[in-house]
């Protein structure tokens, strides 16, 4: 049995060896759950290469991560896509990426090229934002993240634990960005004195808001700059759109990259930069709810009725993150159950 | 059951050595190395609080489930079927519907579940609602075998009621007792959902440790070490639940037939009981149907025709991930009935190895996701193997395998063997004997087996999340998480209707391999 295994896997490693050159022409993109572009999108990048592609998902973003990183030098796919800026530096640092320099980098403002190598490309943007709803709160709106600890938002604002949810660990991060490493303990006891409800996960926290399932009653919620577009789009005639409280945005950017130990790095290449061309950058709000990075792509007019601009989103860099995040969050679980 | 017994032992042995032992030796040859961050005090508080969750549970929902089972037992009556089908419905019900639903009925009662504190009453209460039927439908479908003439001479005795369960109908029942509460205990021993989502900050088990180091940690060292605690704890049940099934005597079954409830008294009993019970198991589902028929505010079924449509946040349409799901849900359904029944002969045979493929098929239950997840990303990384459909249908029947070895073994060991000894005494080969007389016998707890593994697999339970999958692998329960996962009412209304079709379609499999344990012949499912 055992002798036959290794025969195989040597007959396998030849057979690499010989088409060692070649690129392969099927490329595998893998990504998270939430990826979705408009039928037939690579069907123009295979009439324009030659190049399929399959994409192929797995889990949320946190277990792509992680599945990447305990892949890594012999991954599923080729590409990548679907890291945040919350995951970056674990990435890096698992060695998950080669660098690629994509095409139309040039067109994409400074901000969201978060490694210097290249080793990712940014794709989209979005915001992690508190959202709310002022007829619901007795006509007084929060107007701003230091507002929610006012003893008039008393048990109104319910978010999510950082340590199992994005959203949570963004609007935590937000809250760090804001107050400082120094100030945002005090925030939260703040907060925690003022009756903030804790979900494990959106969806749990978004049935607890006013604007998601009947039965909710909290006015305040943090979840996506792009809930008021879903609102509008998917909210049927005459829809209830939630408010933004723009100084709690904290901005995420998923990138994609070319994944170590792929066959076709160069093939694997063009797919990241199709990714980032115009036509699919354009394609992006309507299928995921954010925003291009490209500056040449164009928004559709139905993303932009009801997105809310986000001017000066927070931010916090990959490295800080990668180097202070367990710390964090273990601070604030104490905090919360003091 | 000689030498061809071994053969077959040998093959399932080499299946799950293939599909659950590798893939963890795997993992620890990837991660073993690394640094272990768990201390042992923290690990023994962390199997502490896991095994008595899973404890309570386990005895909670046997108590909930007892008089369904005797209701089930004892009488014919009209929606039997159905009922037998409609506990099977939380199964396939996203954890957050049930978490949720537990979390608005408990406030009912003025116990408010706290997103910091948690509640373990929570907890317990959702591990009950998706396991009742666990119980109900092994322990329910072997009481109904039971020979009814021993209850009856005790009764015309003069014994009561319940000294007659206690004496006469517990002691027969205790195999499949034994089988049913093991599940429940693994079952609830790995869940991952409704610990998160109503323990609160902190409160954690063997399974959501392991989650959260692997995934939300990426520190795969101490992942792995859980890994391995939970491996060998789980082992060390299934040891211990082999050597107490071979002590119990199984008790002798016959084809008894059910009487139809007389009277008020009978019929109030029949009815308040399987309605109680399924009122209390559905709802979860019942608060979704609404949800699902309330379109901006009034009754309507756009929610239901917009499944064929694909929306623009899904890759493909609702109606489309359901075949999907209806298929895997086969495929699985159909691997986990042909290797547990095989498993549950074998276990029964004389076969050498038969103790350990008793012991060998409850384990992958007990196993965390994550770690059969990144076994399987780590270890078969042969032939693409990793990002092909066939490893999800292996990663759901897996799961499945113990449902139907939990419903086939004690009707195998219940088997007169008279029976078959009369079949070779007239001179048909084992084959024959196999094919004519041993599977019809055992049709009903195959069938019943084998609809568990379905809504296993139509559940998404294992570790299919993990795995890379491609557009035509995109399921039901995907779908489901990906429109409930964003605003929009209509959206929101859509994943309640995929819900509520899922529910339905669990429940028409369910009854319709149910249907089969009446026909009569040769044949296999």
């Amino acid at each position: 049995m055992n002798r036959l295994f290794v025969l195989l896997v040597a007959l396998m490693l030849a057979a690499a060896a010989c088409s060692g050159s070649e690129e392969s022409d099927n490329i595998t993109l893998l990504t998270h759950e939430s990826f979705v572009l408009s039928e037939g999108t690579f069907e123009q990048f295979t009439a324009d290469t030659g190049i399929t592609v399959e994409v192929v998902s797995s889990g949320d973003a946190g277990a792509l991560v992680a599945a990447a990183i305990a892949t890594s030098g012999d991954p599923v796919g080729d590409v990548l896509f679907g890291v945040d800026n919350l995951l970056l530096q674990r990435a890096l640092d698992g060695d998950v990426f080669q660098a690629h320099e994509a095409v139309g980098l040039d067109d994409v403002p400074d901000r969201f090229k978060l490694d210097a190598e290249n080793r990712v490309t940014p794709i989209d943007t979005g915001y992690v934002c508190v959202n709310y709803r002022p007829e619901d709160l007795g006509g007084s709106a929060p107007s701003s993240i230091d507002d929610l600890r006012q003893p008039q938002f008393a048990s109104e604002f319910i978010t999510q634990n950082p340590e199992s949810s994005t959203p949570g660990l963004a609007f935590l991060f937000a809250t760090i960005a804001t107050y400082g490493e120094d100030g945002w303990q005090d925030y939260w006891r703040d907060l925690k004195a003022n009756g903030v409800t804790v979900t494990s996960g959106w969806t749990e926290a978004w049935a607890e808001y006013v604007g998601g399932d009947p039965g909710g009653d909290k006015g305040i919620v943090n979840s996506y700059a792009s809930s008021p577009v879903f609102e509008g789009l998917f909210g049927g005639e005459n829809p209830t759109i939630s408010s933004i409280l723009t100084d709690t945005c904290f901005a995420q950017i998923e990138f994609a990259g070319v994944l170590n130990g792929t066959d076709s790095p160069n093939n694997a290449g063009l797919l990241v930069d199709y990714l980032l061309s115009p036509e699919v950058q354009a394609d992006i709000p309507l299928n995921m709810f954010v925003e291009p990075v490209n500056s040449q792509a164009e928004v559709p007019a139905e993303f932009a009725e009801f997105a809310v601009p986000v001017s000066a989103p927070l931010s916090l860099p990959p490295a800080d993150i990668a180097a202070n995040q367990a710390r964090w969050t273990q601070e604030w679980l104490e905090l919360l159950r003091e | 059951m000689g030498p061809v017994g071994d053969w077959i032992a040998r093959g399932l042995l080499a299946f799950l050595g293939l599909t659950v032992a590798y893939p963890i030796v795997a993992m620890l040859r990837r991660f073993g190395s690394e640094p272990i961050n768990v201390s042992v005090g923290s690990v023994l508080d962390l199997v502490g609080f896991t095994v008595v969750q899973a404890v309570l549970s386990t005895v909670l929902t046997v108590l909930m489930a007892l008089p369904l089972c005797w209701v089930i037992a004892t009488y014919r009556f009209r929606f039997r079927a159905a009922v037998m089908g409609a506990v099977l419905v939380p199964f396939v019900l996203p954890t957050v519907v049930v978490a949720v639903s537990v979390r608005n009925l408990l406030s009912q009662f003025g116990l408010v579940v706290d997103g910091i504190d948690g509640s373990l009453v929570a907890i317990l209460l959702a591990h009950v609602i998706f396991n009742v039927s666990v119980v109900v439908r092994l322990v329910g479908g072997y009481w109904a075998a039971l020979d009814p003439r021993l209850d009856e001479a005790a009764a015309a005795l003069g014994a009561g009621p319940i000294r007659r369960f206690r004496r006469i109908t517990l002691p027969l029942l205790r195999s499949a007792l034994l089988a049913a509460a093991a599940i429940v205990f693994l079952f609830t021993f790995t869940s991952f959902g409704v610990i998160v989502i109503l323990g609160g900050l902190g409160r954690a088990t063997v399974e959501t440790e392991i989650y959260r180091y692997a995934i939300t940690r990426n520190d795969f060292g101490s992942a792995a070490a859980l890994a391995v605690v939970q491996a060998i704890a789980v082992a060390g049940m299934a040891v211990m639940n082999q050597r107490l099934q071979r002590r119990l005597r199984a008790a002798s079954a016959t084809a008894t037939r059910q009487m139809q409830p007389v009277g008020w008294r009978q019929r109030a009993r029949v009815s308040v009981i399987s309605g109680a019970t399924v009122a209390f198991l559905l709802a979860p589902f019942l608060a979704l149907l609404v949800r699902s028929l309330t379109v901006q505010g009034s009754l309507g079924l756009d929610h239901f025709t917009a499944l064929t449509d694909r929306p623009n946040i899904l890759p493909v349409s609702p109606l489309r991930s359901l075949a999907n799901s209806v298929l895997f849900a086969s495929l699985a359904g159909g691997l986990a009935a042909l290797v547990g029944t095989l498993a549950a002969l074998v276990a029964a045979s004389r076969s050498r190895l038969s103790r350990l493929v008793e012991t060998a098929v409850l384990i992958p239950l007990g196993i965390s996701a994550v770690t059969l997840g990144f076994g399987y990303l780590v270890g078969f990384t042969f032939f693409e193997l990793r990002r092909s459909p066939i490893l999800v249908v292996v990663a759901h029947a897996i799961i499945g395998i113990p449902f139907v070895v939990g419903a086939v073994l004690p009707a195998v060991r219940a088997l007169d063997r008279s029976v078959l000894e009369v079949g070779s005494v007239l001179g048909a080969n084992s084959v024959a004997v196999t094919r004519r007389v041993l599977l019809p016998l055992l049709r009903p707890a195959i069938a019943s087996g084998a609809g568990f593994a379905a809504a296993v697999s139509l559940g998404e339970f294992g570790a299919s999340g993990f795995l890379a999958r491609g557009r035509s692998s995109y399921t039901a329960p995907q779908a489901i998480f990906g429109l409930i996962g964003q605003p929009g009412a209509s959206l929101q209304g859509q994943a309640a209707a995929l819900c509520v079709v899922l529910g339905c379609v669990i429940v028409a499999l369910v009854v319709s391999i149910d249907r089969l344990r009446g026909t009569s012949g040769g044949g296999w499912l």
